[in-house]
């Protein structure tokens, strides 16, 4: 083959797997791609509210820490989407697509409930706490084992399945509400226990969402070891690699699924019962407030490391109430809030590929040849 | 009785024709291995574009005629989808993203851009209620002349808008189309194993774009036909529901064959609403029976992984990105 026919065919953009790359080109790129993010998201609300850019700007800081209570309820948001993000995240390092956190969630929040409910004025708070967060832990382990079960025994769609009991929990939940309906005819549960605050997790230092935001901390630093550290993590990691490498070393791919989607569940109960007992003190559908989806987002963006995704899940829910008070200023529409979502996850996913693969161009590329 | 049979297999088409096109547009897609969990949101804007597309049109002042009345929603509501569909394309194909990730966060934008436009569009323009375009429903209603005079035959099997035709048709094309033509086999063969395609000459990049693109279309129109033909014309935040994902299961139950998602999807629109159809429930065990499809799905899939044949599996390289540099 002649020189010239191969310079025909070179193509203009070149594109090769980098090898590494510098960790902090790596934060660079990242940090551009959300600049550039939070730029165009801006352009798109000056289009549509004809505001000046800073306006906007200035509506999105507002919406997150106008008040000391927002920026409580800021925290908060965060915390709980960290912290599905934090039970997603062993099982997702495993390729394991548990897009079911909302159903899980869900089916804690719903046995909190039901001990509310049937055991709250009965127990003493110190032997009420710990009953309902073993049956919020069993309820939603039920919920991530079984699929855990069907993939390892006969290796079941595992997306799929955890997708469709969301639904299954959803209308359980609702199921649930039509014998709890307070006042009846509400189609809602009503407070639980508004005068004895039976079942009710206790407040620290007076405020309504410290004790969360506190449980979920320590959560995150624990799974930080527990994935780096521990020999669990590591059997995750390996399994995630290549499943054949881990029957090779002796690692036995079937349990480690088993226990870790057990593990997912168990955090998956306890965000329900901080929800139910914590703060909402009632439960409804919309309890998980649809963040299992987000937070499979926010766990894959982070690369799985639970420190980084407490900035990952600070940012979603940073836009996510930036863009509801932007939507109630200029009487928009709640779900503007999920297309600027939308429009930054975009973007960073997009980002990745600059930090996993060089672009040359044609003339750059010719005297390495 | 025999009345009430007939009404139910009306109804369960007519819920079944969005989860065709759904079904048909995904099973397209996973054909050149890209799993597309972006079409729930797909279908939102499918339904919106063309909401507003006829919003605008009826907007206008025009004198309408049918014909632009039902080609404009129809041509916005395909292109829009088209639109979600390049977006994951160019993120996944040639970005080479994780296509569930992908997926995920083009549900989340689309429902969001659904919701946010049904909801606000009046506002934006300046008006006052919600999106409403009757007389366009009307156009999508339409039926055949002589349906009516046929009886129940006529009133269980033609008396539908000429989507729910469109739907069976597409699905219908959609099967010969992958068995019995050059290009239906290099679509399957980049689905089944890329590395092999290109080896031997197809253009991998191109048919995933394609058929990615063609499918989102396809997807979108299950929207459309929801919006302007079911509900008539008007938009309701968050009326269309999970049907979105439901058509993703659906692609399962018919084992990657569009011509068996026409009988699945018509039998999950049973499912969906045989509720309303058992008599006696109360409202606490109607919310028991609404779980059906769900549980019928997750028995399927279990059903299908415990069979394990070999022409019932999945395209063998669905949801990889290729690289040819990678091998």
């Amino acid at each position: 083959m002649s020189n010239t026919t191969t310079k025909v065919r070179e193509p203009l953009i070149r594109m090769s797997k980098r090898a590494s790359i510098i960790w902090w080109k790596a934060w660079l790129i990242r940090a551009a791609a959300i600049i550039l993010a939070l730029v165009f998201c801006a352009v798109i609300i000056v289009l549509m509210t004809g505001q000046n850019p800073f306006a906007v700007y200035g509506s999105l800081i507002a919406g997150n820490f106008g008040s000391a209570r927002k920026v409580m309820i800021t925290l908060h948001k965060t915390a709980i989407l960290l912290c599905i993000a934090l039970g997603v995240t062993p099982a997702f390092k495993m390729k394991f697509w548990n897009i079911g956190a909302e159903g899980q969630v869900l089916m804690g929040a719903l046995a909190s409930a039901a001990c509310m409910i049937y055991l709250g004025n009965v127990l003493p708070t110190a032997l009420l706490m710990p009953v309902t967060l073993i049956c919020a832990m069993a309820a939603a382990v039920i919920w991530s084992i079984i699929p855990a079960l069907c993939k390892a025994k006969w290796n079941t769609n595992e997306t799929l399945f955890t997708l469709m009991l969301n639904y299954v929990a959803i209308q359980l939940v609702s199921y649930a509400i039509t014998f709890w309906e307070n006042p009846s005819g509400s189609n809602s549960v009503g407070v639980i226990n508004p005068n004895t605050q039976g079942g009710w997790m206790p407040l620290l230092f007076g405020q309504k969402y410290l004790l969360n935001i506190v449980i979920v901390a320590a959560l995150t630093i624990f799974m930080y070891i527990y994935l780096k550290y521990s020999k669990h993590g590591y059997e995750i990691a390996v399994v995630g690699e290549s499943q054949n490498t881990a029957r090779y070393i002796g690692i036995e791919v079937k349990k480690v699924i088993i226990r870790t989607l057990a593990f997912t569940g168990c955090i998956m109960g306890l965000i329900g019962m901080m929800l139910v007992c914590g703060t909402d003190h009632t439960i409804s559908v919309d309890t998980a407030g649809g963040q299992g989806f987000t937070a499979i987002v926010v766990s894959w963006l982070a690369k799985f490391n639970p420190i980084f995704m407490s900035l990952t899940s600070f940012l979603i829910i940073f836009m996510q109430r930036g863009a509801s008070e932007i939507a109630t200023t200029f009487r928009l529409n709640e779900s503007v809030a999920d297309v600027l979502t939308g429009i930054i996850l975009f973007f960073i996913i997009g980002c990745e590929f600059f930090i996993n693969y060089k672009v040359s161009f044609r003339h750059a590329h010719e005297e390495g040849k | 009785m025999i009345a009430v049979i007939f009404s139910f297999i009306k109804q369960a088409i007519i819920q079944g024709i969005p989860l065709l096109f759904g079904s048909t547009g995904e099973i397209i897609t996973e054909k050149s291995g890209n799993m597309n969990l972006g079409v729930p949101g797909i279908m939102y804007i499918g339904g919106i574009a063309g909401i507003m597309g006829s919003y605008f049109y009826e907007k206008s002042g025009a004198v309408m005629n049918p014909v632009l009345g039902i080609l404009i929603p129809l041509l916005c509501s395909f292109a829009a989808s088209v639109l979600m569909a390049l977006i994951f394309c160019f993120l996944t194909v040639t970005l080479r993203a994780n296509q569930n990730v992908t997926g995920l966060a083009l549900t989340t934008f689309g429902v969001g851009v659904g919701n946010f436009f049904g909801g606000s569009l009046t506002t934006l323009v300046g008006a006052e209620g919600t999106i409403s375009v009757v007389t366009s429903g009307l156009y999508f209603k339409a039926t055949l002349p002589f349906a009516s005079k046929l009886g129940i035959f006529g009133d269980t099997f033609l008396s539908f808008g000429f989507l729910a035709y469109l739907a069976i048709i597409i699905a219908l094309v959609a099967q010969w189309f992958m068995n019995h033509t050059r290009a239906g086999l290099s679509l399957r063969a980049v689905g089944e194993s890329p590395a092999t395609a290109d080896a031997a000459g197809i253009n991998v990049t191109k048919t995933k774009y394609l058929a990615t693109c063609l499918g989102g279309g396809v997807a979108g129109l299950g929207g459309l036909y929801f919006i302007m033909d079911y509900i008539g014309g008007t938009w309701t935040n968050g009326g269309f529901g999970d049907r979105g994902w439901l058509a993703i299961a659906l692609v399962i139950f018919a084992l990657w064959k569009p011509a068996s998602s026409i009988l699945g999807s018509i039998l999950f629109g049973g499912l969906y609403i045989l509720y309303l159809y058992i008599p006696g429930l109360s409202r606490s065990s109607q919310e028991i029976f609404k779980m059906l499809p769900y549980i019928v799905t997750i028995a399927v899939l279990i059903f299908i992984s415990i069979r394990d044949r070999r022409e019932n599996q999945p395209p063998e390289s669905l949801g990889l990105s290729y690289f040819r540099e990678e091998r």
